[in-house]
């Protein structure tokens, strides 16, 4: 065990988009036991730092593997593609289109008649595109084309937001 | 973060919001996107047979920076030449609005916006 090691060799699992799910809560309540403060109680000052940082650093790793955006921007840093950065970058225009268009849907839907029903196909929508960037950056990743995988997550980020704003209307449609 | 006055003003009474049709020949519409914070800018201009941008509209999803950055940028763009609008810098919009360095990359956005505009109007007369 070592903070240099990356999440996934950390972690003791194999470095692929594909995760096993079980796999890493088993790997990770190891880890915790290992780790756990009680076991470093009677050491010195020096030895209790390093298991609190061992377990920010195992935090980190869970939650970044977890979610399937923060597992493919990881993936891909690893591979030498930034996708965390602000900068601004060429995009599909028809994909912006369309986001446009759903962030309009998501907008209208406080006047919706029935907005149970918008708010729902809204979710099955971004259900279908997640799934579908996913499994498109599952391809790209395993046939090592690292430049086009980062387009497919910027696309997921897109969806991601998308999804934060339906989150943000729901709470105040059933405040 | 506190927003400028500027932005402020821009974000609660944004210019020219709104849609043109992109099909038509005198329209040039410029979509961009910011993955890291999800913001979509749409930003069009109709242009006349001389050159010159006589109206623009735009529509931000995004934060107050993004917004009033837009906002601005179809302000200044019309009676601007495509030329004069494609020369216009990001660096002069986050001066206008005062925006923080965080926010810079919204003005980026902005300048990406038109350049895509001029640049879609441009590819329509070509053909």
């Amino acid at each position: 065990m070592d903070i240099k090691q990356n999440y996934f060799e950390f972690l003791g699992l194999p470095k692929s988009y594909q995760l096993d799910k079980q796999a890493l809560s088993e790997r990770t309540r190891e880890l915790q036991k290992t780790l756990h403060p009680d076991k470093f109680a009677h050491l010195a000052d020096h030895e209790r730092r390093l298991s609190v940082q061992y377990t920010a650093y195992l935090n980190e790793a869970v939650a970044t593997l977890k979610s399937p955006l923060n597992r493919a921007q990881y993936l891909l840093s690893l591979r030498g593609e930034d996708t965390y950065s602000e900068s601004s970058v060429q995009l599909d225009p028809m994909f912006l289109m369309q986001q446009m268009e759903l962030r309009e849907a998501v907008e209208d839907m406080t006047d919706a008649d029935d907005p149970d029903t918008a708010v729902e196909e809204m979710y099955a929508e971004v259900t279908e595109q997640k799934q579908k960037f996913q499994s498109e950056f599952q391809t790209l990743y395993d046939q090592a084309d690292y430049p086009a995988a980062a387009m497919t997550v910027r696309k997921m980020q897109f969806i991601d937001k998308l999804e934060r704003d339906i989150e943000a209307l729901e709470d105040k449609l059933y405040d | 973060m506190a927003y400028s006055d500027q932005v402020i003003d821009h974000y609660e009474n944004p210019r020219n919001v709104g849609k043109m049709n992109d099909k038509d020949n005198n329209v040039g519409t410029g979509m961009v996107g910011a993955p890291a914070c999800g913001d979509v800018m749409r930003l069009q201009i109709q242009v006349s047979d001389e050159g010159v941008i006589e109206d623009a509209k735009f529509k931000t999803y995004g934060c107050g920076s993004a917004i009033a950055s837009s906002s601005l940028v179809t302000e200044w763009v019309k009676g601007m030449t495509l030329d004069e609008a494609a020369e216009l810098k990001n660096t002069k919009i986050a001066e206008e609005l005062a925006l923080p360095p965080v926010k810079i990359h919204c003005s980026v956005l902005a300048e990406d916006a038109i350049k895509a505009a001029v640049a879609d109007y441009k590819e329509k007369q070509a053909k």
